[in-house]
This record gives C-alpha cells, structure tokens and sequence, in this order.
C-alpha cells in the first residue's frame, strides 16, 4: 500500500503516454525512499511551489560541478529524499553504450543511488537523479575507477559538449563530429570541471547541417559540418527518382501514399534560394546561391552528396528561453576546415572564453553579451571580420565598420561652427 | 602576482564581504590588476584546501567562505538550536 494519497499525480498516468509517476511507483517497490518522493511531489502540486531547496553545497572532491544538491525542505515528513542530489556523467561521443556498460551504471544507480534516470539531459549528460551526499565520492570513484567515465557538466561551467552520430554512421558527416567532440572535451576539463565563468557555456557539434544535435540552437558555440565546393550530383540517379525508381528521403516518409515523386514541387520548388532548376532531363545548382539547407540532399540521397571539400561552419551565441528568451546562433565563420588538432578552431573559442569572461555579466550568456554589447565588440575580441549574415536587418547592425583613422577629421567636429552654418 | 599572495588578497576580499555567497566574476575584486584566469587557479587551490567552498543550484555556481552564511549541516535540515 502506498506510504501517501496520491490523487494528483494519479491524474498524470492516464492518458496514453508513458508517465513517469507510473515509473517512480514501479520503483518505489524496491526503492521504497520512493515513497517520499511521491509524496513530496504530490505536495508540491496541491501547494503550487516547490518543496526542494534552492541548490545546494555539494560535490565531489576536486570538482566544481557534476553533482546538483537537491535538499527536501520538509526532511521530517519525507526523509527518504532529505537529500536526493543528480549526478550529471558524461556521455560518450554520439551516445554510443555497450549494454554491458549500461547495465554496469544501473547496477551501480540502484545500489548507490535511487535507480532513477534522466536518458538523456538536454545537454546530453545521463542524468542519475536522487543520492545521499554519503554516496557521492563512492560513485565518483566507481564512475571514473571501474566505468573510465567521468562527470559531466553544470553550474557556470563549460556543459559537456556534445555531438551527433557523425561518421560512424551517417554518410552526410562533412566532419568527425565524434572526435572533435571528444577532443574538446579532453581540452577543456579545466572549464568543464571548475566554474570560473559567468554562466553554462555549452559546445555542440554537428556533423552536416541537418544539425541533428540543434547546435545551431541550443549552444554558446556551435560547430556545423558543411562543404564549400559544389553539391555532387548523379543525374542518372536523379532520373531514377523522377522515374519512381528510387524511394524519396531513403523511405523515410514511406508507410503513407504520398503520390508519385514531383521533383519539381518537392525540391526545386522548395530550395530556400531558388537555385535549383530542372528542365526535365538535368538538374542544375547554381552553388553560390546554396545555403546547405540540406532539403535536396535529405529527398535525393542516392542522387546528391556534400562536396567534397569540407570542414565546418562556426556560430555563435543561441541558447534555450530560460532567463532572457531563446536566441538562435549567429555564423561567425562561414568555413574552417577541421582536422586534428582542431587548433584553428580552439584559438577561436579561447579567444571567445576570454571575452566572454571578461566583459559578461554574472547569468549572462556569450549571445545575450553579444546582444548587450554589439557584434562589432565581440568581432573585435574574436579577431573575425563581419560577413553579411551577422546582420539582423537593414539599418540596425551594418558589417561594415568605421574606425576613427579612416574617418577624415575623426569623430570630433566644431559644432558652433556647424551650428554657425546650419543654424536651428 | 604571487599564487599565495593571491590566495590571501582572495580570502581577505571574501571574508570583508557581505554576502554569504558570491560569483566567481566578484571575485575579480580583490586582485584586479590580475587575469580572471590567475583568480581561477588561486580559487581552484582555495577549493582544494577547503577555504572556500561551493554552491551551485545546477545552472549557476557561487562561492562562499567556508562555514559562511549556509552551510552543509543546515541544508541538510540539521539546523542549530
């Protein structure tokens, strides 16, 4: 029988989709602390305000992030989850786990923790949620000793980055996002570990634009594969689709009769920059004009590639609507080829780190910085030169910059004598 | 700067202060004509030998003085009589 009267989050198990009241029950029979998280939680609801603490001291030796405390403001009445603090451990590159070693953080998760889990934090991270502050160095030294994984991300801190399949099995990968994410992870253990910055700073990397990790999105610095030469068309499989020979999108839509394939009213007619034409036999991309929305390619697959010169694009400055409101990234550099060591692009992002943590407020993230101070600042810090896609609109951002230097007279003028000429 | 000359221009900056908790950005303060980068090192080291400590509500991260304004035994309910 239950510990507590539950009719409140009762209400969320109906329905046809899978509740995660009915999880916390389910585990509640062997995790019988549980009991007090529903309880708590019920309470929470019928108050309409939380009933845990706001964060918390906790951690574990060393680090500055990874463990979130979560205290119960009621630990008398609900003492099973006085404490019930998140671990946040890393992810491995594009989410890839034996079985063996899921089970072997379960086996661990039910033993020294709750058993239950968030797969996956929006930042990627598996989520461990509800421990005692007694269980933290053990699973730290049983995360990183036994499992070779580390802690994740939080607080002011570098986020863990993360990434898409990447090559391991996509074939529209321009960059190998697993490893660059990897790389950037093993780079930046001091950010990731040891806040020092003015709010979360979170690196995403995509292997097309595609962007299947919403990098252009969800992250301060996001690093998109993309190619700079010609899209690689097969006319003769293009043919193949026009003939209804080939399935469009690889099948991905099939199950639903959509009619035969239009080429024209499903491509061409939908290129963001109308540069696509076809006259019946040929396809023809005017590539200057491409701005690897990915569209064509995603229909067509067995009929157009990415180019074969390929590297990354860099944007700058999204985040998710907490706090100031959603921003989407800003491109700061349309192509950087990426190849190991990925020096290029750590100059850039240690160049963009200092500003940041220099010039940004405390809960001010790089984009609303951006925002706060203008992009001609953050070009400057950044060493970049302004592009036309860094404008917003007309008028309000140019990216053409006037130094004093190049202004005859510079910006100081004799304004009796203007007023002497052009009197009010 | 000297890393324990700084360590101590830190610690004599957070214990004037009047808040319990701070941002690792105000911490700036008590050595400005040093880096932020050389404030984490000093920091990081503070951490370590447990002068300083953490607080985090899992999207930001401050800094206190140890056994400063909350501590650990009052956030776990254990308040004083």
């Amino acid at each position: 029988m239950a510990k507590f009267e539950t009719p409140l989050l009762d209400d969320l198990e109906k329905g046809p989709w899978p509740s995660f009241v009915t999880d916390i029950k389910r585990q509640a029979k062997t995790k019988p602390e549980l009991e007090d998280l529903l309880g708590q939680l019920e309470l929470s609801y019928k108050d309409k305000e939380t009933h845990w603490k706001h964060g918390g001291i906790v951690g574990v030796f060393g680090y500055g992030g990874g463990v979130i405390g979560r205290y119960s403001d009621m630990p008398e009445k609900f003492p099973g989850v006085a404490h019930f603090h998140t671990v946040r451990v890393n992810q491995p590159s594009g989410l890839y786990y034996s079985s063996a070693y899921l089970r072997q953080i379960m086996e661990m998760w039910e033993r020294r923790g709750s058993g239950l889990t968030n797969m996956h934090g929006s930042t990627g991270d598996m989520v461990l949620l509800g421990t005692q502050t007694d269980q933290l160095e053990e699973i730290f030294w049983e995360l990183t000793h036994d499992m070779n994984t580390d802690l994740g991300g939080s607080g002011g801190n570098l986020r863990t980055p993360s990434c898409c399949l990447g090559m391991s099995r996509c074939e529209y990968a321009c960059i190998d996002a697993q490893n660059i994410c990897h790389d950037m992870t093993q780079t930046y253990q001091d950010e990731l570990h040891r806040p020092a910055f003015p709010y979360k700073f979170k690196i995403k990397v995509s292997g097309c634009p595609n962007d299947c990790v919403a990098a252009i999105a969800r992250s301060d610095f996001a690093i998109i594969g993309t190619w700079r030469d010609d899209i690689r068309i097969d006319q003769a499989a293009v043919q193949g689709y026009v003939k209804g020979e080939l399935t469009p999108n690889a099948g991905a839509h099939s199950g639903r009769d959509w009619g035969k394939f239009d080429i024209v009213k499903e491509v061409i007619n939908l290129c963001p920059t109308k540069c696509m034409s076809w006259d019946g036999n040929a396809l023809k991309i005017d590539n200057k004009e491409c701005t690897r929305c990915m569209h064509c390619i995603n229909v067509m697959p067995r009929a157009l590639r990415p180019g074969v010169e390929k590297g990354c694009s860099i944007l700058c400055g999204a985040k998710a609507p907490i706090l100031e409101g959603q921003r989407l990234a800003t491109l700061i550099v349309p192509f950087m080829k990426m190849e190991p060591p990925y020096d290029e692009c750590k100059e850039l992002l240690n160049k963009v780190l200092d500003w940041w943590m220099e010039h940004g407020k405390n809960r001010e993230r790089i984009g609303e910085l951006i925002g706060r101070v203008g992009m001609r600042e953050f070009l400057k810090a950044a060493e970049l030169k302004a592009i036309p896609q860094m404008v917003k609109e007309p008028r309000s951002n140019p990216y053409i910059f006037w130094e004093e230097a190049d202004v005859p007279g510079g910006w100081e003028r004799d304004l009796a004598a203007f007023r002497k000429k052009h009197p009010l | 700067m000297d890393i324990e000359e700084l360590k101590a221009k830190i610690m004599e900056w957070a214990n004037k202060s009047t808040k319990p908790k701070f941002y690792f950005k105000d911490m700036g303060k008590a050595a400005p004509e040093v880096g932020l980068r050389e404030i984490k090192k000093a920091v990081t080291a503070l951490v370590q030998e447990q002068k300083l400590e953490l607080w985090s509500s899992g999207s930001t991260s401050m800094y206190g003085v140890k056994g400063k304004g909350l501590t650990e035994e009052q956030q776990m309910g254990k308040h004083e009589e």
